[in-house]
């Protein structure tokens, strides 16, 4: 039996990299999931395909969390496909870099509405589903501890996240719902590849300040996310877990 | 494959509590375990019995933490029984509240003396007896360094020495692949929080007034947070202070 059998999973933002991971982790482990895309209806179908392949079950449902009701429509979905939801993984989010002197409010409202407004929409309609023993896992980063030079926008969006993760641990722990951050470090993704991150001189200062000496790969992540989605981790809320490779 | 399977765990302090529990479920995930207890023999066979009861294997072995000489001569048994150590957790620890006025130089020494020194001596043994492939030194720390309860001081010190050392071992540590992550329970039912009277007090319930998730913590709650802390599944994780306590700080 696998470690999350029997629950119902939504991933967003899981056509690929991080996302995409957790979402065939959570496939792997018993629950069936719903793997949501914004734009990449051709990776979110790769990942589909991946977790059924292996015996699970998945459906992909497009939908931008940024807007009301295409972040309801993909809890939806859960409800429609599954009849329940156990696990909300606020996966979606976007990063751009820019010194303070370039960085634009168009940045900043794409920024923030992805990744704090949208996370906050699909939260709330997540608890409208959610029973006791529910979890809520925001995907933040590493970024909030060590705050990066030139990432205000990004470091403010996920500063937002950790805050939030906590008072919303508050909120819903008389319900037993839980709300836990798991903030990455540096991860090998189609993402950081495109960036130029990996196999930059960024990328080589960054393994030599991180104590197991190497970058992340995106499974380092979606163990973790399956131990916070699943009951052995019951007594855990408000908790940001730094997943690095001890790196801060 | 059982998560923890082939891997020898070595847990201080497991003859009641905490402690105990932790055994139980690491060798319920498939681990070989080594229970120490420094005085209650019974309470290390029962848990011992237990866990053999359901099928896992585990083996008591008597030292007091607090005595270096102990803990030397403890390593050097399971050095010959076992010749390798993958996980470490170090658990054994006394704790007593106290204003101010009524430090002492003795009460200092005894919390120290086994709650940070030796944690320390009991990781340097440990790390000797790691394999090639690295291995998992668990830190049982408190919510009270997060919390820092009023009459605390020596013991919230105590705790706050092991957040502090879980990040340097973690980076002196990390290139051998051995992780190292405190596990910082809040006030969790045990023989001991029972017969300090703190189960059933006001004291209780003010905590749990201001605990999210509304109730204290079980042994068990702590004991699967230390099986993944344990396993490969948590991996990337290291340097990590993980609060378990139901969402009180």
């Amino acid at each position: 039996m696998g470690k999350l059998t029997g629950k119902v999973a939504v991933v967003t933002g899981a056509s690929k990299g991080i996302g995409a991971a957790i979402a065939k982790a959570y496939g792997a482990e018993g629950a069936s999931v719903v793997v949501n895309y914004a734009s990449s209806k051709a990776g979110a179908d790769a990942v589909v395909a991946a977790i059924t392949a292996a015996g699970g079950t998945a459906v992909a449902v497009g939908g931008d969390v940024s807007q009301a009701a295409e972040a309801r429509g993909i809890i939806d979905a859960a409800i429609a496909n599954y009849g329940r939801l156990d696990i909300l993984v606020n996966n979606s989010g976007v990063y751009e870099f820019s010194p303070i002197e370039s960085l634009t409010e168009e940045q900043f409202h794409r920024q923030f509405n992805i990744n704090v407004l949208g996370l906050l929409l699909t939260t709330q309609a997540a608890v409208a589903h959610l029973e006791a023993g529910g979890s809520i896992i925001n995907v933040g980063s590493l970024v909030s501890r060590i705050t990066p030079a030139e990432s205000a926008i990004y470091t403010g969006t996920k500063g937002a996240v950790d805050a939030i993760t906590g008072v919303l641990s508050r909120e819903l722990g008389p319900k037993g719902i839980r709300v836990n951050a798991l903030n990455p470090g540096i991860v090998e993704t189609e993402g950081t590849r495109t960036a130029g991150i990996v196999g930059s001189d960024f990328e080589k200062g960054a393994v030599s300040q991180t104590p197991l000496g190497r970058i992340g790969q995106p499974n380092d992540i979606a163990t973790i996310a399956v131990f916070l989605g699943s009951d052995a981790s019951g007594w855990l809320t408000g908790e940001q877990l730094v997943a690095s490779g001890g790196m801060r | 494959m059982s998560t923890l399977a082939n891997k020898i765990a070595f847990v201080t302090g497991a003859s009641k509590g905490i402690g105990a529990s932790i055994a139980k479920h690491l060798a319920q995930a498939g681990a070989t375990v080594i229970v120490n207890y420094a005085t209650s023999k019974a309470g290390a066979d029962k848990t011992v019995a237990d866990i053999t009861a359901a099928g896992g294997t585990a083996v008591a072995i008597q030292g007091d933490f607090s005595k270096p000489e102990e803990i030397t001569r403890v390593y050097a048994e399971i050095k010959e029984t076992y010749g390798r150590l993958d996980v470490l957790v170090n658990n054994a620890a006394v704790y007593a509240f106290g204003a101010l006025e009524d430090v002492t130089p003795e009460e200092f020494y005894r919390q120290f003396n086994l709650n940070v020194l030796g944690l320390l001596l009991a990781t340097k043994e440990a790390v000797a007896l790691f394999g090639p492939d690295g291995g998992s030194v668990i830190n049982i720390g408190s919510g009270v360094t997060r919390i820092t309860p009023a009459q605390s001081s020596i013991y919230t010190a105590t705790k706050g020495a092991v957040d502090a050392i879980t990040g340097v071992l973690a980076r002196e540590l990390g290139a051998r692949n051995i992780r190292v992550n405190s596990l910082n329970p809040g006030i969790v039912e045990t023989e001991g929080t029972q017969s300090a009277g703190f189960i059933g007090s006001e004291f209780e319930k003010g905590l749990v007034a201001q605990t999210p998730l509304g109730r204290v913590g079980q042994p068990q709650d702590i004991a699967s947070v230390a099986v993944f802390l344990a396993s490969d599944d948590s991996g990337w994780l290291t340097g990590e202070h993980l609060i378990v306590g139901g969402g009180l700080r």
